[in-house]
């Protein structure tokens, strides 16, 4: 199958397959993606982040709906954490979009992080380029809001959402200082249990005293997600956020920045592979290591060497 | 090149006993493959949609309530007429011996009874699975 | 011997076996201590906590006579395929001597959908009988007299549309429904959290669910309204202790559901049963069943200020463990369902089932139930476990035991009333995390070795594929979607429809019992499909949650 072009035809067994050649980093995968590019730039990228437990699969699932009632199509990715220990992991967020599943108008996939360091943002990156290319209007990447990599996928969004529920406690605090300065937006789900209208207070303090503060201040939307309630207006939020990006330049700054972001995201990573194949399979690395050991060098003269030797 | 075993764990037809499917989607997990998990009540069309989405491997589906010999050949024709012909596909449940012939016939690969070690799942998949 | 004699010889006892105990990797699961002493229970006041049967806090039984006033009822839970079907096997039951009836209801029954639904398809008579309509229902107990058999139906969701059918076929028979005795399942919390056959969301499921309480209260007075059950808590995977807490911890949300729509502890409190598992551990089985009535009994004298005695009073059915049963070497499963029956029977129950031998690998053949049957009566007439009650009390190791499942039960409790109660519980997955991680480490256990199952992880051996299993014929959903079509055009369209907009009206009115409207529905022969229907457009569906 030539993926890219049954991609562009409409095929979602290519997509799916342009994903998994992504994700599994297959050689092909860049001459995909090389040929899907002219075809992004269409669609509108909504983040969704926050703790665990926050019900973000199910919001996920309500704002897709939302969208679909609105006549427009809709991807989704759904990030969950890999195992350190096993390497495995349950990617399990498809089971509150399981309503979704049938909707041609829906493509959701799931993601493990499999503990890539950094390389997990590129990689979903490049999978919402290949759900843009396939023509869907919306696209939402959702994670889980702990971790730099995950706050990397979410910070390349258009717009990020961030999902609190209240009574979480203390714990929340540590979670709280990682991912509440990059809200766009702030969801309050679950807002009919005790606490709702603390948590607003908190997060309005906080916003308070954010002193970089723009002339955008994000708005906090209550939602009970579960029962539908507070959809619209959420959405209605993210609207109002999208048309104030567009107005004054931002979303073009944010897609500038995110495209200079990735060059030198995959550059990096390829100088590293590079060199790293270069220096390994040759046996190189382990004399080094060994005179190192001898104390017939260092490190730093090592590294000086190969740098010299391999970017002149 | 990452490569990473990909489960659909199923649960086709009404019944809700799931101990089974969840103690193998952990044992799964464990054995380092990538399980994603649907939940109670699928339909073939939605196991065999899903499949597509995800782009699995494998899809291990488990029945306790004797409509295997009505379900699974049916989620095996729609994942083949989604174009996945490489899928592995598996069940397990409370399937009397004698059904089993007619399963694997039907494009299940394995069938796996009560009382099977997950460790004997894990293998099975590593075996046959095509990459 | 005074206690400090007793610990010193203990400690002699100890360091003289120390050497000679073997440690067989096989049996790493057991416990710590090997031998009980009267130190043990030096703390456990006789009349606080074990007292006499019939009395506070009832540990030692509901009934001061137990099982030297009667046995307890054996009643095997049976139906598949049509009614007719099931209604053959319920009447060889009764003149085999089953002093109950439990009936077993297909899937697309439990879950609210006809037999002609897509979703149905190859699910129709499976696992238990179709009932799609009132003339199902007929069918199903055709010369059966209502007014003399208890049955006890094993359905959740619909309750209230199975219990009101039941009610209906009975006034057909000329019984009134004040004469009625038998049980409804009706417990939708531990569908949520183990059994999966749910359709509503938590809040209306409760409101159905107290509808039917005060309903019966009023009109049904001899049903148990309620079986809040353990037994799928324990199957999905549970603990002993967990079992127990978890249901108790229902049953504390369905009480205080009650409360909360205006009804009286003592008002229903009488007619709310329990169902237990007896699982393979004999003693730590006993243990559980002789906790679970102290600890309920607790609960409802502190905590809910009951004043009548039977509201304290737990009252349950027992299965025998189903998921213990193997595929291998299935006649050894005769023998483990003897073991879970003199655990059940020592234990106290007030009626019990017992799993054939081949049921992890089909549904039981006749000649399977009848011995499983048998088993009941060997164990009831011949065994010498039910001539005196409660016959392991004062064992230094049993009443040490039920005290730390006690303890145990009541941290869970506890922690579950920190999260908000059960349902809270259930809706942020807590009480589904616990199973499954106890799940989880039994089926570790059992693979590493350190959980042994004869048949199954040790004395393996080759065998022939099993013969005789009893097969559903696979043309049943076919002639049971007939029945209904034939069904639906012989009835009043007319009178359905009115009724199903009456019923709608009413499930948006908060306050209004749907019992009556639900009953008015059967009789014109709605169909169960086209009354959860109804149900579902008002109230929604419920969503699982499920975290691994």
């Amino acid at each position: 199958m030539d993926i890219a072009e049954e991609l562009l035809k409409g095929n979602r067994l290519a997509l799916s397959r342009a994903i998994t050649a992504i994700e599994n980093e297959y050689d092909e995968a860049t001459d995909i993606m090389k040929r899907l590019y002219p075809h992004t730039g269409h669609a509108y990228v909504l983040g969704i982040t926050g703790p665990p437990g926050a019900g973000k699969s199910t919001l996920t699932d309500k704002i897709a709906r939302e969208y679909r009632a609105q006549g427009k199509t809709v991807g989704i990715i759904a990030v969950d954490p890999t195992s350190p220990f096993t390497g495995g992991a349950i990617l399990g967020d498809r089971i509150r979009m399981n309503g979704l599943t049938l909707d041609e108008g829906v493509f959701i996939r799931s993601m493990g992080t499999r503990g890539s360091l950094g390389g997990l943002s590129h990689k979903t990156a490049d999978a919402v380029k290949a759900l843009d290319a396939f023509g869907k209007d919306i696209i939402i990447v959702e994670t889980v809001g702990v971790g730099q990599s995950e706050v990397d996928i979410v910070k390349a969004a258009d717009t990020t959402m961030v999902v609190l529920i209240p009574g979480m406690g203390d714990d929340i605090q540590a979670i709280k200082a990682g991912i509440l300065e990059i809200g766009d937006l702030y969801c309050i789900n679950k807002s009919d249990l005790d606490g709702a209208d603390k948590l607003v207070r908190e997060i309005n303090m906080m916003l308070d005293l954010d002193s970089l503060m723009t002339d955008w201040r994000p708005p906090i939307t209550k939602v009970v997600a579960s029962q539908n309630e507070g959809i619209t207006e959420l959405l209605g939020t993210v609207e109002k956020h999208r048309t104030y990006i567009e107005g004054n330049g931002e979303l073009a700054k944010r897609r500038t920045k995110r495209t200079r972001d990735e060059i030198l995201d995959i550059l990096s990573s390829n100088i590293g592979s590079y060199i790293k194949k270069k220096i390994v399979d040759s046996g190189r690395l382990d004399g080094y290591v060994e005179q190192i050991r001898q104390h017939e060098t260092d490190p730093y003269t090592v590294i000086g060497e190969v740098m010299d030797e391999m970017l002149k | 090149m990452e490569k990473k075993i990909r489960v659909l764990v199923a649960k086709p037809g009404l019944d809700g006993h799931d101990r089974g499917a969840k103690v193998v989607a952990r044992a799964l997990r464990d054995a380092g493959f990538e399980v994603i998990y649907t939940g109670l009540r699928q339909t073939p069309e939605q196991i065999a949609e899903a499949a597509l989405q995800e782009d699995v491997n494998v899809v291990a589906m488990s029945i306790l309530s004797g409509a295997h010999g009505h379900l699974f050949p049916k989620v095996v024709d729609l994942i083949h007429k989604n174009g996945m012909n490489d899928v592995l596909i598996i069940g397990g449940g409370v399937i009397p011996e004698g059904d089993i012939p007619a399963l694997k016939e039907a494009g299940v690969s394995e069938v796996f009874t009560p009382g099977t070690p997950t460790g004997d799942v894990v293998k099975f998949i590593n075996e046959h699975v095509k990459l | 011997m005074s206690n400090e004699k007793i610990q010193a010889e203990l400690a002699k006892y100890e360091a003289s076996v120390e050497k000679a105990i073997a440690r067989f990797p096989e049996r790493e699961h057991l416990p710590e201590k090997r031998l009980y002493t009267p130190i043990d229970i030096k703390d456990t006041d006789y009349a606080d906590e074990i007292s006499f049967p019939g009395v506070y806090p009832y540990t030692r039984g509901v009934q001061p006579t137990m099982y030297r006033g009667r046995f307890w009822t054996m009643r095997m839970y049976a139906g598949f395929s049509t009614a007719e079907e099931s209604n053959k096997r319920y009447r060889m039951l009764i003149e085999n001597g089953a002093t109950g009836l439990s009936c077993a209801f297909d899937l697309p029954t439990q879950i609210g959908y006809d037999s002609t639904d897509p979703i149905s398809e190859g699910e129709v008579g499976k696992v238990g009988v179709a009932i799609d309509s009132l003339a199902d229902m007929e069918t199903l107990f055709d010369q059966i007299d209502l007014g003399k058999v208890s049955t006890s139906m094993t359905i959740n969701a619909p309750a209230s549309v199975l219990l009101a059918m039941y009610i209906a076929v009975a006034e057909k028979q000329g019984v009134p429904a004040d004469q009625l005795r038998g049980t409804i399942q009706n417990d939708i919390l531990k569908e949520y959290a183990a059994r999966g056959t749910y359709i509503f969301p938590p809040r209306p499921s409760m409101r159905l669910i107290t509808n039917i309480f005060e309903y019966c209260s009023q009109n049904v007075p001899k049903w148990n309204t309620i079986s809040i059950s353990g037994y799928h808590i324990r199957e999905a995977g549970s603990t002993a202790a967990q079992e127990i807490a978890f249901t108790i911890a229902d049953g504390i949300a369905y009480c205080e559901a009650a409360i909360k729509a205006g009804l009286k502890i003592d008002d229903f409190a009488g007619r709310l049963s329990f169902f237990w598992n007896a699982h393979n551990n004999v003693l730590e089985e006993v243990a559980k069943f002789r906790a679970s009535r102290r600890i309920w009994a607790k609960v409802m004298k502190e905590r809910f200020h009951a004043q009548s005695d039977k509201s304290m009073k737990l009252r349950f059915h027992t299965q025998t463990a189903g998921s213990m049963l193997t595929a291998q070497q299935p006649n050894n499963n005769i023998v483990r369902v003897a073991l879970q029956t003199a655990a059940a029977v020592m234990g106290g129950t007030q009626s019990l089932h017992t799993n054939s031998r081949d049921e992890a690998l089909a549904l039981p053949t006749q000649e399977s139930v009848t011995i499983a049957l048998r088993t009941q009566q060997i164990v009831a007439y011949e065994s010498g476990l039910a001539d005196v009650i409660d016959p392991l009390a004062g064992s230094y190791y049993v009443e040490s035991m039920t005290n730390s499942i006690e303890a145990e039960a009541w941290d869970y409790i506890k922690k579950i009333d920190d999260l908000g109660g059960a349902v809270a519980a259930i809706e942020k997955g807590y009480i589904q995390k616990e199973i499954q991680d106890s799940a989880y480490k039994w089926q570790m256990d059992v693979e590493s070795g350190a959980r042994t199952i004869v048949g199954v992880n040790k004395f393996q051996m080759e065998e022939e594929p099993p013969k005789g299993l009893l097969k559903v014929d696979e043309a049943v959903g076919e002639r049971q979607k007939a029945k209904v079509e034939a069904m639906k055009a012989k009835r009043d369209n007319e009178a359905v429809k009115a009724a199903l907009a009456d019923l709608k009206t009413a499930c948006q009115d908060e306050n209004e019992n749907l019992m009556p409207h639900i009953l008015a529905a059967v009789k014109t022969y709605a169909t169960l499909g086209e009354i959860c229907n109804v149900m579902r457009e008002v109230f929604g569906e419920y969503e699982a949650h499920v975290s691994l």
